[in-house]
C-alpha cells in the first residue's frame, strides 16, 4: 500500500492511555492529531497486557480497569475527531527543510507534521521469538510469526504451535491449502475460543492434521530452509518434518525503531526536560513510560500531566502569534464549545 | 524476614531477603536479579517472570491456577515445577525458597 502523505499538525505514535489523553490537551488548544499504533486497537498496555485488570491509582478513579479507562478516554477525546492507523508502526522521521517532520510507516504511510509526540510505552508490541538455537536464521521464509499471505503456506508443510487463538484460528484457517498441519502444544488443553478448539478436534478425529503433546527443541534445516522441527513431549522426542513454522507465543515489548532516531536516550529511554517533555530533538515530544527525567515515575497520571505541558509547547510551535489565555473547561465558554457541551 | 534463594541458569545463586507479603517477583525486581522480566508489572499477563520452583519446595507453594497455567503457554521450555513468580506470594512459611530461573524469559 502507497498512499500520499497525510499533514496534520501532530502525529502521536502510540494509542495508549498517555497518547489518547495528548488528544484531549491539544485538542483544547485547537491542534489536530493523528495516532499511529503498532495494536489494533487503542489502549495500549492497557488494552493488550491488563484489559480486565483493576488499576488502583488513576486520581478519582479507586478502582478502573485497563478497558474501561481507554473506553473513557476514548470517549473523553470524540469531539477532537482523533484520526487513527493501526497495525503499523513508525519506522522513519526526518526533519525537513521547512522544519516540519516526515514520517513512514512499515506499511509504507506517510505523513507531514508540524510536531512529533512520542507516547510509545515500552516500545512496541512484537511477537515472542522462541529462543530456539539459530531460529533467526529461517526467518527469511521459514518462520513467520503472523500470516500476512495465506499464499505464503500453500501446499507447505505447517507446524505451528501454540493453544491460544492465533494458533487455532490459523489451524484451521490453514489446513485446506497447506500439505500438512501439525499442531504443538505443551497440554492438553486449549485456552482459544471453545468453537475453535472443537473445530480444531474434529479435524484431528478426522485424520486431516497431526497434534503433538510437547515443546520445540531444536530447529532442522539448512541455507536458512527449515526441514523439521525436534518436539519435546512426555514420551521423548519426536522429529517433526515441515517447512513452515508458525510459532504464536503472544507478543512482547521491544524498543523498536524509536532507538534509531538520533534521540538522546537514557537506558533505552528518551531523555527529555520536564518544563515542556521536549527530547533532545526540537519539534519531537516524547511522554509516558518511554520518556525518563530526574524523579520519572511510570505511572499513567505522570503521563496525563507530561501530555498537559507538552501541549503547551507544541502550541507555541504552532501558534505562534496567539496569545494563550489559561482557561478552565469548568468555566470557560470558548473551551465547553470545543468539548461540544450543550 | 523469608530469604528467597534465586538459582540462575548458571548456578549463579543468589539469597536475599522477601518480605510477606510481597511476591517473589517483587522480591526478585528489588534486589534486580538477572532472568526476571516482569514486563507487565505482575498483572499476570505476561509470562516474563517464569521461575522453576526448586522441587523440594512444590509442596509449599501450591500449583498454579488457572489463569496462570494459560499464560504459562506464552513461556518457554514449561516444566511441572514451571511458576510464574508474580504469583507466588511470599509468606513466613516459605523461608528458604529456592527458585531456578530460565536461561531465557524469550
Amino acid at each position: 500500500m502507497s498512499n500520499s502523505p497525510i499533514e496534520t499538525d501532530v502525529v502521536i505514535i502510540g494509542a495508549g492511555p498517555c497518547g489518547l489523553f495528548a488528544v484531549f490537551e491539544l485538542g483544547l488548544l485547537d491542534i489536530r492529531c493523528h495516532l499511529i499504533d503498532i495494536l489494533d486497537r487503542p489502549g495500549g498496555q492497557c488494552a493488550e497486557l491488563y484489559p480486565e485488570k483493576p488499576i488502583y491509582d488513576i486520581p478519582a478513579y479507586p478502582i478502573i480497569s485497563g478497558q474501561e479507562l481507554t473506553d473513557a478516554l476514548m470517549e473523553q477525546i470524540k469531539p477532537f475527531d482523533p484520526q487513527f492507523h493501526f497495525n503499523q508502526q513508525v519506522d522513519e522521521i526526518e526533519k525537513l527543510d521547512d522544519g516540519r517532520f516526515h514520517l513512514k510507516t512499515d506499511d509504507n504511510q506517510e505523513f507531514i507534521c508540524k510536531n512529533v509526540v512520542i507516547a510509545a510505552g515500552g516500545g512496541s508490541f512484537t511477537p515472542k521469538r522462541p529462543p530456539l538455537p539459530g531460529i533467526e536464521e529461517y526467518e527469511n521464509g521459514s518462520v513467520h510469526y503472523s500470516v500476512r499471505r495465506m499464499s505464503d503456506f500453500e501446499g507447505k508443510d505447517l507446524l505451528i504451535v501454540g493453544g491460544g487463538d492465533s494458533a487455532l484460528d490459523w489451524t484451521l484457517n490453514l489446513t485446506p491449502l497447506a500439505n500438512s498441519v501439525t499442531l504443538v502444544h505443551r497440554r492438553d488443553k486449549f485456552r482459544a475460543a471453545t468453537d475453535s478448539v472443537n473445530k480444531m478436534l474434529a479435524l484431528r478425529e478426522e485424520g486431516k492434521i497431526n497434534f503433538h503433546l510437547g515443546q520445540m527443541t531444536e530447529i532442522h534445516g539448512e541455507n536458512g530452509e527449515m526441514t523439521g522441527v525436534t518436539i519435546k513431549g512426555p514420551e521423548g522426542d519426536t522429529l517433526v518434518n515441515c517447512n513452515r513454522l508458525l510459532p504464536f507465543f503472544g507478543l512482547t515489548m521491544k524498543l523498536g525503531p524509536v532507538a534509531n532516531w538520533g534521540l538522546n536516550l537514557h537506558e533505552n529511554l528518551i531523555e527529555v526536560d520536564t518544563e515542556k517533555f521536549e527530547t533532545s530533538e526540537e519539534g519531537i515530544f516524547a511522554i509516558g513510560d518511554i520518556n525518563w527525567y530526574p524523579g520519572k515515575l511510570k505511572l499513567i497520571l505522570s503521563g496525563f500531566h507530561e501530555a498537559a505541558l507538552m501541549a503547551q509547547k507544541v502550541n507555541a510551535y504552532i501558534n505562534p502569534d496567539k496569545k494563550v489565555v489559561f482557561q478552565y473547561t469548568t468555566s470557560s465558554s470558548s473551551l465547553q464549545k470545543k468539548l461540544g457541551v450543550k | 524476614m523469608p530469604k528467597i534463594t534465586f538459582i540462575e541458569h548458571n548456578g549463579t545463586s543468589h539469597e536475599v531477603e522477601g518480605e510477606a507479603g510481597m511476591t517473589v517477583m517483587e522480591v526478585a525486581r528489588k534486589n534486580d536479579i538477572p532472568g526476571i522480566e516482569a514486563e507487565c508489572g505482575g498483572a499476570c499477563s505476561c509470562a516474563t517472570c517464569h521461575v522453576y520452583v526448586d522441587e523440594g519446595w512444590l509442596p509449599k507453594t501450591g500449583a498454579s491456577e488457572e489463569m496462570e497455567e494459560d499464560m504459562l503457554d506464552f513461556a518457554f521450555d514449561v516444566r511441572s515445577n514451571s511458576r510464574l513468580s508474580c504469583q507466588i506470594k511470599v509468606t513466613d512459611e516459605l523461608d528458604g525458597l529456592i527458585v531456578h530461573t530460565p536461561e531465557k524469559q524469550f
